[in-house]
């Protein structure tokens, strides 16, 4: 065998030394791909597990934590929501269409594994500055390839978020996120259990499409990354439509024992992770394995990443039924092997065994690094902000429309007009608003979704950063009417072999430990994306928080939309005038720099259950958090979304350009008729949570106030056009 | 009175038809399987949106050779009405049940949002409770939703009253600014000569609640039922 083999397949010395121990023997050419794909940072998360151990994964409503395809949360009435999040960033970074269409099939199919019938989908999509044609390119290509695997299947994306950044120019991120709804009783897992019992594989053929994709996403990005196209999937979103009825027939029969998709690392991760979630073993046939080319050796049957397939474990004897229902979707279903009791995965071509290893050796057994870190040295330089350097701008409706055109502020309509957001007919809230409220049928429940993460902060204070993603996300839920329940984070960071970086998730984990902690929200499902760096430099440290809430009552779905002439504007929390790290310090000054919006997570948690609590009383009518742009932008947002104007006033010893954009935490937007003012301002003395009366709804334009000083003054229409069509312009 | 409403390989939108007919309209109403081939004791055949078999051809194209489609066929001939929303209408061209055909969208992108249309003809078993130059906010999503057809024919469907949608303005203006895809002079939904097959590309099933912000497209069915009661159109 070659002896720089293990290498060529991302394995060091010493773990090819460890291979060799658990085999007592050389691994031959085959074996030797299996141990590289699976001991790979994208299968194995050999670096980022002990750091992971800190996020708290349990809590009364968690039905299914990490480690299964997909984390489960209880809503009651014996029904449960079923999420994850999945990066596709380096298959985007060069082949977007593709990249991320396959990205959306890997995520529902995580979601259907589980028994779970899909009903919405999100995305974390972050780009390089719009000013040059291979960022719009990708930028394009992605959100075509999104709305063309998402619209095909019928399930719709209703939310998400898009940022861009100089940062991310050579390696965007595209995280996508699928949600299912579930029975108790319909939980499937990926277990291979009893031995004799038939392993099938479903749906698509198999093909030399994504070979290595794991070991690939491993990686940073080069100049030859462009060559290695062929690592990159190619979806079929009809297939997996078929696949997805067909699968959710068949797990109505009871004959499936476990279920597991074929994802990265395709045949060799499922059969290796089944088996060993079930304390078995595997003997099965690459000969038996549908293809769709000719002359596949066995190694790349086990290691192609071909999409829309599935691995099932069907009780003995009922193989036939799994047959039928495949072929009246037109589908494929070949018995390609029978589980065992010997904890191998044995692996034959025509009969012949090819390799033969230890199950748990592949999928449980990867070295685990416990690797250095250290602050990395910006961090402190970028910590001083001198504001006496920064001038204060004159004219703030000049700077308000600034800010509202920025691609970051700016509507995200180009995005997700072309998403098919209604179909399923349960969007009660569609994008646009804080979260995307999906109903649930038959019930009076909903469920609140949203995607958040200010990579910006991050990368100032990762700590803080990834503290804020958190409780933003958690106030983007409650918001919309809704109690958070549970996360599902995308961890994007670069190379964790250089301790800067490791670092970076380090802390970032942390901050984001502690606020799940004090919310009330354990991570039940996730995924780790390293190596995001190109030759010149990482991406900021971006971990994007997927998060679910319940809506207890449909009547409690609420926007940030104002509504009604004389409705009161108030605001719950505090203005503290935080610019550093702001949108406003980077689009007016150039500048990213200074200390982050600090974070009080017990403050933050009175607000939120003030909020709701106001909401759930039928009090509030509106609601709407304070994010990028600050104050002003948030103001600008309520009246755009409601058709309406407001005319409020605010003022104290801070500076006006850090009231109106400064961005700290903790705050939300409210409107409440005159009628409940009294009741609004009872539940916030009660909550402990101040609350601003700002003003009131009406008019057609925005009027903003300081101390006496009206400084905001635009027409709703002006500030909807600025808004809405920004992002067009740049793209069209 | 019965509905049933056909599944293709791929169609996305027949659980929200079953849903807005049996849930919503709180009528009889099945899904009849693309391989099935009996349609006796149905009243209303709908045709849902979707991706048939992917629409990795033109759209429409394979299904229009599904089983059920001669069946579809034999249906509408016998005068009973079929309604094709979105993919249904692009089958519906393709099966040569409606006359013209849907292109790539003007900007080439898919379009998903709320958009007003005309109702042009109030004289069809689909909008017989509808005022003529009604205009219903209706929510489309499609990337070929592009309405073409030659001047000849389309001048025959004018004299005919087959033009049953146009996209407009809040106040039912019909101007090009207001067409989302290009279609020929705004169509959205058309008839065949006797009335009884429409297609839209808009999704009238899409704004039947209020918890979904629109009621609009109750009118569509409303109307069907009326005339299946008997609740005629004239001529």
């Amino acid at each position: 065998m070659d002896k720089d083999l293990y290498r060529k397949v991302g394995l060091t010395c010493d773990e090819y030394e460890k291979i060799k121990g658990i085999l007592g023997r050389e691994p031959n050419e085959l074996e030797i791909n299996l141990y590289g794909v699976m001991w790979s940072e994208h299968c194995s998360y050999k670096n980022s597990k002990p750091v992971l151990r800190m996020f708290p994964t349990s809590g009364e409503r968690v039905l299914q934590g990490p480690g299964e395809n997909a984390g489960i949360v209880d809503i009651g009435d014996n029904m449960a929501v079923v999420m994850k999040i999945e990066s596709h960033n380096h298959p985007s970074a060069v082949e977007p269409y593709q990249g991320a269409a396959t990205g959306v099939g890997g995520i529902i199919r995580d979601i259907f594994t589980m028994g779970a019938r899909p009903i919405a989908s999100l995305n974390s999509l972050r780009f390089g500055e719009l000013d040059n044609s291979r960022t719009k390119y990708l930028f394009e290509h992605v959100v075509a390839g999104i709305a063309g695997y998402g619209n095909c299947i019928g399930i719709p994306t209703v939310g998400g978020e898009v940022y861009f950044n100089d940062c991310y120019k050579g390696n965007p991120l595209v995280n996508a996120m699928c949600v299912g709804i579930i029975e108790h009783k319909d939980i499937k897992r990926g277990t291979a259990a009893g031995a004799g019992n038939a392993v099938m594989i479903v749906g698509a053929s198999t093909g030399r499409d994504g070979m290595g994709g794991a070991s690939f996403a491993s990686t940073e990005l080069t100049q030859e990354s462009q060559e290695n196209r062929s690592a990159v999937q190619v979806g079929d979103p009809f297939m997996e439509k078929l696949l997805l009825e067909a699968c959710l027939e068949l797990f109505q029969t009871g004959c499936v024992v476990g279920v597991q998709d074929l994802g990265a690392a395709g045949l060799t991760s499922a059969c290796s992770e089944t088996a060993s979630r079930g304390n078995s073993g595997m003997d099965i046939d690459v000969s038996l394995v549908p293809r769709r080319e000719a002359g596949m050796i066995p190694v790349e049957v086990m290691i192609s990443e071909s999409q829309e397939r599935m691995l099932v474990i069907v009780e003995k004897g009922r193989e036939d039924e799994v047959t039928a229902i495949f072929e009246k979707w037109g589908l494929h279903s070949s018995v390609i092997g029978r589980v065992t009791d010997d904890g191998m995965l044995t692996i034959r071509d025509k009969g012949v065994i090819v390799g033969q290893v230890p199950a748990k050796s592949l999928a449980d057994q990867a070295p685990v690094y416990h690797r250095e870190y250290r602050e990395p040295g910006y961090i402190e330089e970028r910590k001083t902000l001198d504001l006496n350097s920064i001038p204060i701008p004159e004219n703030m409706n000049e700077i308000l429309m600034q800010l509202l055109g920025s691609p970051n502020i700016a509507s995200k309509e180009w995005v997700y007009r072309q998403y098919d957001h209604m179909v399923r007919t349960c969007t009660a809230v569609t994008p646009g608003s804080d979260a995307a409220v999906i109903r649930i049928r038959g019930t009076r429940k909903a469920i609140a979704l949203t995607t958040d993460c200010n990579s910006r902060y991050c990368y100032l204070n990762p700590g803080v950063g990834g503290a804020i993603a958190i409780a933003e996300a958690a106030r983007n839920l409650v918001c919309s009417g809704a109690r958070p329940l549970a996360v599902t984070d995308g961890l994007n960071f670069g190379n964790p072999e250089k301790p800067e970086i490791f670092w970076q998730f380090r802390q970032s984990v942390s901050g984001m430990s502690d606020a799940c902690r004090a919310l009330g929200t354990p991570v039940i499902s996730g995924n780790v994306s390293f190596y995001n760096e190109t030759e010149t430099d990482a991406v900021f440290p971006t971990p994007i928080v997927g998060m679910v809430g319940l809506v207890e009552d449909v009547d409690h779905i609420t926007t940030q939309a104002f509504r009604d002439e004389g409705d009161v504007v108030l605001m719950l929390g505090v203005n503290k005038g935080e610019i550093g790290g702001s949108e406003y310090l980077k689009v007016i000054h150039g500048m990213e720099r200074g200390a982050v919006p600090e974070l009080d997570l017990q403050t933050e948690k009175k607000v939120q259950e003030c909020c709701l609590e106001g909401i759930r009383k039928g009090y509030v009518k509106s609601a709407h958090d304070c994010s990028e742009g600050g104050l002003a932008v948030a103001l600008a947002e309520c009246c755009i979304s409601g058709n309406i104007g407001a005319v409020v006033s605010c003022g104290d010893g801070l500076r006006k350009d850090a009231l109106l954009f400064g961005e700290s935490q903790s705050r939300i937007i409210i409107t409440t008729s005159p009628d409940d003012l009294a009741r609004v301002e009872e539940l916030a003395r009660k909550t402990g949570v101040d609350c601003l009366n700002m003003g009131h709804v009406g008019g057609s334009t925005l009027e903003v106030a300081i101390n006496g000083h009206k400084e905001i003054d635009l027409p709703v229409k002006d500030m909807e056009i600025q808004w809405r069509e920004a992002l067009k312009c740049i793209m069209e | 009175m019965k509905f049933g409403v056909v599944v293709f390989p791929g169609s996305n939108c027949d659980i929200d038809c079953y849903h807005a007919l049996r849930d919503v309209m709180g009528q009889p109403t099945e899904y009849i399987w693309h391989k099935d081939r009996d349609l006796s004791g149905f009243d209303c055949i709908v045709l849902p949106g979707g991706f048939s078999y992917g629409d990795y051809l033109r759209c429409g194209a394979i299904a229009r050779f599904s089983p059920v489609m001669d069946k579809v066929i034999e249906f509408a001939d016998r005068g009973k009405p079929v309604i094709g929303i979105c993919n249904g209408f692009q089958i519906l061209t393709e099966a040569g049940l409606l006359p013209g055909t849907l292109l790539r969208n003007q900007n080439m992108k898919f379009i998903c949002e709320t958009i007003s249309v005309k109702v042009e003809n109030a004289n069809t078993p689909f909008t017989n409770l509808c005022e003529e130059g009604q205009v219903l906010n209706i929510p489309i999503a499609h990337g070929d939703g592009n309405y073409f057809v030659d001047d000849s024919t389309l001048e025959e469907m004018q004299v005919n009253g087959q033009i049953v949608f146009r996209y407009c303005g809040p106040d039912g203006q019909v101007i090009e600014g207001r067409n989302p895809n290009g279609s020929l002079k705004n169509i959205a939904g058309v008839c065949n000569k006797k009335r009884n097959v429409l297609g839209m590309m808009p999704h009238p099933e899409r704004c039947m609640e209020r918890i979904l912000n629109n009621e609009d497209g109750v009118i569509i069915f409303k109307s069907i039922i009326n005339y299946l009661e008997g609740g005629g159109i004239d001529g």
